[in-house]
């Protein structure tokens, strides 16, 4: 019962801070809730047994991306307008209540058994056996890189319209020197024949 | 661990679930979309790392929980540059306004 309780705390405050993430007009107040939702999570991840998955989730989701998220919103700007919902609430309702009858319905029964299994190190499951995982790492880690630089790029795009068409103007205009040195080397000649 | 304590983290997966399909379905803010799939995310790496604990596998779901973070750092970066991108060239975050964007 204890056990019960202990791990009801964290949840609560996880569904909590979700709900008020989504609720709040305020960008950077639902950035701040979604860090209460990690940290809550990564004591779940810990009173689970998961200690190096909580420490990386309080460290990189409630840390990390929290940071990014605040640097993002005072560039694109912190307050949202009222509008209207994508989809009608009562079908939101509806759909949400479908997928979660339907999650609970395949996954409910699993939850009563506990298998008991020996397991090699976390380590050598992570570098050895999930090997593959390691290299799409590394290309979604160089794929954040480049995303990163679009967050920090230049206000206005290098090759905006007013550049396009200063490019465009001296092309005519380099084109029209040319047609011009080319007549009048024309003309020299032809007043070379006639002497 | 017993079944009760079980029941109730994968209740928390489930609402967690319920919370950011509701929020995806709500939210026409690219940003709010963006934080409302990282609550998705998180409770799909909640349900690896439960899934791996009733197994006892957990060192198993521990490795598969750590690539769903990076991923889902990576989900988060990449959706803040979209939404940054946007932003300037629009001046605005609704959704609706990236129907006008031509190829």
């Amino acid at each position: 019962m204890l056990e019960a309780i202990l791990f009801a705390l964290p949840i609560l405050t996880a569904l909590l801070a979700g709900i008020q993430a989504i609720r709040t007009r305020s960008l950077i107040r639902s950035a701040l809730w979604l860090a209460g939702v990690s940290a809550s999570i990564a004591v779940l991840f810990y009173m689970l047994g998961a200690h190096q998955v909580a420490v990386i989730e309080l460290s990189v989701g409630a840390g990390l991306v929290t940071v990014l998220f605040v640097f993002a919103i005072g560039i694109a700007g912190a307050e949202i307008q009222p509008q209207r919902p994508i989809v009608p609430k009562t079908l939101a309702w509806v759909l949400i209540l479908v997928a979660i009858l339907l999650l609970a319905g395949f996954a409910l029964p699993f939850a009563t058994t506990v298998q008991h299994s020996t397991e090699p190190e976390t380590t050598s499951v992570f570098w050895q056996q999930r090997g593959l995982d390691v290299i799409v790492q590394v290309v979604l880690i160089f794929c954040g890189v480049l995303g990163l630089l679009g967050v920090l790029a230049e206000e206005k795009a290098p090759l905006d319209q007013p550049m396009v068409d200063e490019i465009a103007a001296e092309r005519e205009r380099d084109l029209r020197n040319l047609e011009y040195q080319s007549s009048q080397s024309m003309v020299s000649s032809q007043q070379g024949q006639t002497r | 661990m017993n079944p009760t304590t079980l029941k109730l983290c994968l209740m928390a997966v489930l609402s967690l679930v319920g919370i950011g399909l509701y929020g995806l379905m709500i939210c026409r803010n690219l940003i709010k979309m963006v934080i409302v799939l990282q609550i998705l995310v998180k409770a799909a790496a909640l349900g690896l790392i439960l899934a791996g604990q009733m197994s006892s596998q957990i060192n198993l779901g521990q490795s598969l929980g750590i690539t769903v973070i990076v991923a889902d750092t990576i989900v988060a970066v990449v959706g803040m540059a979209l939404a940054v991108q946007v932003q300037r060239r629009l001046g605005t975050l609704d959704v609706d306004a990236l129907s006008s964007l031509r190829g």
